[in-house]
């Protein structure tokens, strides 16, 4: 517990990266971006180089998620340094060159934080994405966006691969393919605290320790399917939008075409959130359980 | 017209419901393979007790658009019906979609003959917030207005309304207008690639009353007469855009989002623009906007689109006698020419 007594001390936090249309067709990234390109008054701070980005733009033209492959799926270190140029993928050769351009990570060139903006059609609110549990840094910004905002942000810890300093956001509900103004105002004043934290952190400001809720990610559940692969239920209408709501045992999971009710079968009380992503029915994800957990991190400040 | 007469009208032997037109559009795919699923059973049955099936012919519109879960391959096929490109030449590199918008006037057609289907309802979703939409061509379709009407009734609890598009037979461009009658089924709000078990449920049931009705019209019911509040639609409006890049610059106001079928008045907020100004409604009539924010519609240049509500009289009608059926067979259309 000694750790948490003693503050954290991180390098300045001077370049900033906003990838958007990572996802082509999840509109508020895409359009945020596209904004900041044409006039990037809002995301300005002193001593803050912010860059927008939009890391998929073929996927963003035909307005769909990916071209060959999932973008987000794609910076593993076998892709990173894959050879044959022009034959690889379209998403493995954006891969290779976002890291050139923004990474990689521990190298003098890096950027010190992303922010990787995407719209989901699951009824999450606003999601902040964290790779690790340790990352007082973005635990921190995660905790004064919250403080700032006061209304209902929920973090979910997942174990991609972690290339950046990263920290996704997810807003939703919101339909592929569609900007809503309220999800495109959420997204924006999230970014904009985010960078006000950080041009504070960066003015010398000592940030003392918190503790943060976040929902661990347990498992994947798919849709119940025949033996042809085919998906034979839906979301149950008592689980529809009730993204980090209580999920017992016995509780009413999916509803088959024709009616029927199935229960959820697990042994505790989870919190289940993606529920009826879009983009999730072709990875065999009907929604995520997650469990409650308090994360400290100790009192951070530039060093 | 007087209300009180029945208006005798052609029986419907031949119903087709179809689902996937738009690949996307899932509560459609997923419960035209339900009800094969069921019919394949009850065929089974029927031929072990020798019954003679009941004429639903059950068509996933676009197999190849729902594979890829997008709403077409290369071309809308919601929009591959006009006469013109029906009947038009057929090139080898023709578009998938118009490739099988001839199969499909194969199968359900050929449009405006005698042979085509009585019936054609086709299932279709939207992001907007529409509830239960019939979309139909014409406002005096007794068959269509008189299933709306049946279906209000038994489903009272849904959000329904009927629309119109007031599209000549010549022009009319849509897998509906395939059949003597016809219309789009569209349920919302779904994102495109999901199935809403709401929705869904909705739609199945929907379409349970639709073919109860016909069963009981064939069977000589007589359904009486009474009104429908129709919506026919007046003009689209885009969204404000770059000159340049053509990029959209606002989005729907918060105020007007989902709030389709409440009535917009001049000077009503329509867009907000990304630097935070609103953008009003200049129309000088009161109007009803549908299709706020539906996603297909970006591409096709439409926001939204506005209409005007009036009260349409429906008579009472049931279906012909024998004797009545002989001189009506080649005036399929004629209750559309009262």
């Amino acid at each position: 517990m000694s750790s948490y007594n003693n503050t954290a001390r991180f390098s300045e936090a001077r370049r900033v990266a906003i990838f958007g249309g990572t996802h082509g067709n999840e509109m508020s990234g895409v359009t945020l971006v596209n904004l900041w390109t044409k006039n990037g008054a809002e995301i300005q701070r002193k001593a803050v180089e912010a860059v927008p980005f939009i890391t998929n733009p073929k996927a963003v033209e035909k307005c769909t998620r990916y071209v060959d492959t999932d973008l987000n799926r794609a910076f593993t270190p076998e892709n990173l340094s894959a050879p044959g140029g022009n034959n690889l993928p379209y998403e493995v050769l954006r891969a290779q060159e976002i890291n050139r351009i923004f990474g990689p990570k521990g190298s003098p060139e890096a950027y010190d934080v992303i922010f990787d903006l995407h719209n989901t059609t699951s009824n999450m609110g606003c999601t902040l994405i964290l790779e690790s549990s340790k990352d007082y840094f973005n635990l921190q910004m995660m905790n004064y966006i919250k403080v700032v905002l006061v209304e209902n942000l929920f973090y979910l810890q997942m174990n991609h691969l972690i290339v950046f300093f990263y920290a996704g956001l997810e807003v939703g509900p919101q339909p592929q393919g569609v900007l809503r103004s309220n999800i495109f105002e959420a997204m924006r004043v999230i970014l904009k605290h985010a960078l006000d934290f950080i041009e504070l952190f960066n003015e010398g400001v000592e940030f003392p320790p918190c503790t943060v809720e976040v929902f661990r990610v347990l498992e994947r559940i798919d849709y119940p399917r025949d033996a042809n692969g085919n998906i034979i239920a839906m979301v149950h209408p008592n689980l529809q939008d009730c993204d980090w709501e209580p999920l017992n045992p016995g509780d009413p999971m999916f509803q088959t075409f024709d009616g029927k009710t199935i229960h959820y079968q697990g042994s505790g009380t989870v919190y289940p959130t993606f529920i009826n992503e879009a983009a999730y029915y072709e990875k065999q994800q009907a929604f995520i359980t997650t469990r409650r957990e308090t994360l400290v991190a100790s009192a951070i400040k530039k060093a | 017209m007087e209300v009180d007469q029945v208006v005798p009208l052609p029986r419907l032997p031949r119903v087709a419901v179809c689902g996937g037109t738009h690949g996307n559009e899932l509560s459609g795919v997923y419960l035209v393979r339900e009800l094969l699923k069921l019919q394949r059973e009850v065929m089974k049955k029927e031929q072990e007790e020798d019954l003679k099936p009941a004429s639903v012919l059950l068509v996933l519109s676009n197999p190849r658009a729902m594979q890829q879960c997008r709403r077409y391959v290369d071309t809308d096929l919601n929009r591959c019906f006009t006469h013109a490109t029906l009947n038009g030449p057929l090139s080898d590199m023709a578009p998938y979609e118009i490739i099988r918008s001839r199969e499909l006037n194969a199968l359900l057609g050929p449009k405006g003959s005698p042979a085509a289907v009585d019936l054609v309802c086709d299932l279709h979703n939207t992001t907007a917030n529409m509830g239960l939409c019939f979309i139909a061509y014409s406002d005096c379709d007794w068959i269509c207005l008189h299933i709306f009407r049946h279906l209000q009734r038994e489903m009272p609890d849904t959000p329904m309304r009927f629309l119109h598009f007031d599209v000549s037979n010549k022009e009319s461009y849509s897998l509906d207008s395939v059949g003597k009658h016809g219309f789009a089924m569209e349920i919302g709000p779904q994102p495109h690639g999901v199935v809403r078990s709401n929705i869904y449920t909705a739609m199945k049931v929907g379409v349970q009353h639709m073919l109860d009705w016909v069963r009981l019209f064939n069977s000589g019911n007589v359904f009486e007469g009474g009104f429908v509040d129709v919506f026919t639609m007046v003009k689209h409006i885009d969204y404000p855009r770059d000159s340049e890049t053509r990029n959209i610059t606002a989005a729907i106001h918060p105020c007007l989002q989902d709030r389709d079928f409440c009535l917009l008045h001049p000077e009503d907020p329509l867009f907000q623009t990304f630097s935070g100004e609103t953008v009003r409604y200049k129309g000088t009539e009161p109007l009803y906007p549908f299709f706020i924010n539906e996603c297909a519609y970006y591409e096709k240049g439409i926001a939204l689109s506005l209409a005007r509500k009036r009260r349409v009289t429906i008579p009472a009608i049931r279906v012909q006698t024998e004797q009545e059926q002989q001189p009506n067979e080649q005036g399929f259309a004629s209750e559309e020419e009262e």
